[in-house]
């Protein structure tokens, strides 16, 4: 195992650590993937909050407000994903939270990644992704804060 | 929402993403943040600040929860603070206090920020009285902050409030031992959660025994028993707080307990940039490098390359604070 650097959870122009929000909404109770890429992104050097499972579109909107994450990735097992996705984006936006990198990983059909992507969710990883790429897309789209 | 002084506007009319973005500032000591922390020092000191501490898994979260919700249906809204260690490899961290605290994320009257301890370099105990600051001035009434006793840093951090409230469990003889005269003297409150566990009354036998032989002033700290999971104890728990915040604003001890409350931040925010600066100078310098060559092959022992690591630090730091504004 290779040791990261001190850097390795920051982008070019930002040396403090990444924040990301994980959360899984809707009603499944498995959050292993979850837990998965949250270890993965801490190794990577970045700071994860993580909320649990069943979570609300409110519940996450309003954490993604407190802990004012850079990211937020979405993992969603159960299908519901065109249903309550837009409910997230909506809440997220009355709280005028509007600058996060979203993605979404989990059990996303091939035929609703576009539809995904549209409501503005920039990276969608299936079942089976490596987590580097996940980091790598992370650290290259994480949007800067202080 | 750019500046310190639209930040502080906005955050003291009530504002919560400008309380976040203003927190993630004083995190990341910026030059706004910084500022921000100027401003807002005025309209602080009308929160109680409550700190929790103790040891990985106590069930600090629980019961900052289980408090919480308590001292809403008292009607007081509600700021908190929950450090998570980073990790010395990585420097990540999983913040996961949220998890046992879900019910309170769609609550308006709460606001709950996570933070990783970020480091050795002291630098803790000066983000998270900054950001208590934030939460006081926001206009919350009670600022919870929950940080595992374990490390200077995040003990430091709990004591930097007014009432620090210590938690131990059942069955932890040796822990409680260990907390000797040291960690019972910061605290105010002794809580013996997972009373439902057995061993609840030998934990307390032995807290009562170490608190006999602790130095304490005028405040004798009470033990109480709670079960966090199923909120036993709690109103028992927020009454011995509002005791304790009672007296540290009684006309008798309002002078001494504010000097205590306020030496103690100042000598923690000294030690902490102390640490801080210095060890940064060190770094910068190669002045340690050196020692530690001469203390590695046996020409110098390690008390005396402290000293000289100090004294030739003392012009570069010097010079260092004053270019910073
Ligand atoms: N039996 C029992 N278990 C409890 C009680 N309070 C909390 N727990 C459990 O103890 C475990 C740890 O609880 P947390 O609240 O996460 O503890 P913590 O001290 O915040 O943990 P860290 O933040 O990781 O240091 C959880 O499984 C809780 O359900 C209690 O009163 N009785
Ligand atoms: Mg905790």
């Amino acid at each position: 195992m290779t040791q990261p650097s001190a850097e390795a959870g920051t982008t070019a122009t930002d040396e403090r650590p990444i924040r990301v929000l994980i959360a899984k909404p809707g009603l499944d109770g498995h959050d292993r993937g979850a837990k998965v890429v949250a270890r993965a992104l801490r190794d990577a050097g970045m700071e994860v909050v993580y909320t649990g499972i069943r979570q609300t579109p409110q519940m996450i909107a309003e954490a993604a407000l407190q802990e004012d994450v850079q990211v937020i990735g979405l993992s969603i097992l159960s299908g519901a994903h065109l249903g309550l996705f837009p409910r997230i984006v909506e809440e997220l936006k009355e709280r005028s939270v509007d600058d996060v990198l979203l993605f979404a990983g989990g059990i996303i059909p091939a035929d609703d990644v576009d539809e995904v992507q549209a409501m503005g969710f920039k990276g969608v990883f299936g079942p089976g992704t490596d987590t580097r790429d996940i980091i790598e897309f992370v650290r290259e789209h994480a949007p800067r804060r202080a | 929402m750019d500046t310190a002084a639209e930040l502080v506007d906005a955050l003291v009319e009530g504002n919560r993403r400008a309380l976040a973005r203003a927190i993630t500032h004083v995190e990341a000591d910026s030059a706004i943040g910084r500022e921000v922390l100027r401003l807002i020092y005025p309209r602080t000191g009308r929160a109680q600040t409550i700190g929790i501490t103790g040891s990985a898994g106590a069930g600090k979260s629980t019961l900052v929860g289980a408090l919480a919700r308590a001292e809403r249906e008292r009607g007081r809204t509600i700021g908190i603070v929950a450090v998570d260690p980073s990790s010395p490899f990585s420097h990540g961290a999983i913040l996961g206090d949220r998890i046992r605290m879900q019910d309170l994320t769609s609550d308006p009257g709460v606001f709950l920020r996570s933070m990783a301890s970020r480091g050795n370099l002291g630098g803790l105990s000066e983000t998270a009285t900054g950001v208590v600051d934030l939460m006081d001035a926001f206009g919350h009434d009670i600022v919870l902050i929950e940080t595992v006793g374990a490390g200077q840093d995040e003990v430091e951090v709990a004591t930097t409030a007014q009432t620090t409230v210590l938690v131990a469990n059942p069955g932890a003889g040796d822990e409680v031992q260990s907390m000797k005269a040291g960690l019972m003297e910061i605290a105010q409150i002794m809580v013996v959660n997972k009373a439902d566990l057995a061993g609840a009354d030998t934990a307390v036998a032995q807290l009562r025994a170490l608190l006999a032989i602790a130095n304490v002033g005028a405040w004798s700290p009470p033990i109480l028993k709670t079960i966090a999971k199923t909120n036993e104890g709690i109103s028992e728990l927020v009454d011995a707080i509002d005791e304790h915040q009672a007296h540290t604003r009684s006309d008798e001890h309002a002078a001494a307990e504010r000097e205590r409350h306020v030496r103690g931040q100042i000598i923690a925010l000294a030690r902490a940039a102390l640490h801080r600066e210095a060890l940064e100078a060190a770094e910068t310098t190669g002045a340690l490098d050196t020692l530690v060559e001469e203390v590695a092959s046996r020409q110098r022992d390690p008390r005396s390359a402290a000293l000289e690591l100090l004294d030739s630090l003392q012009a570069t730091w010097a010079a260092s604070r004053s270019s910073t504004p």
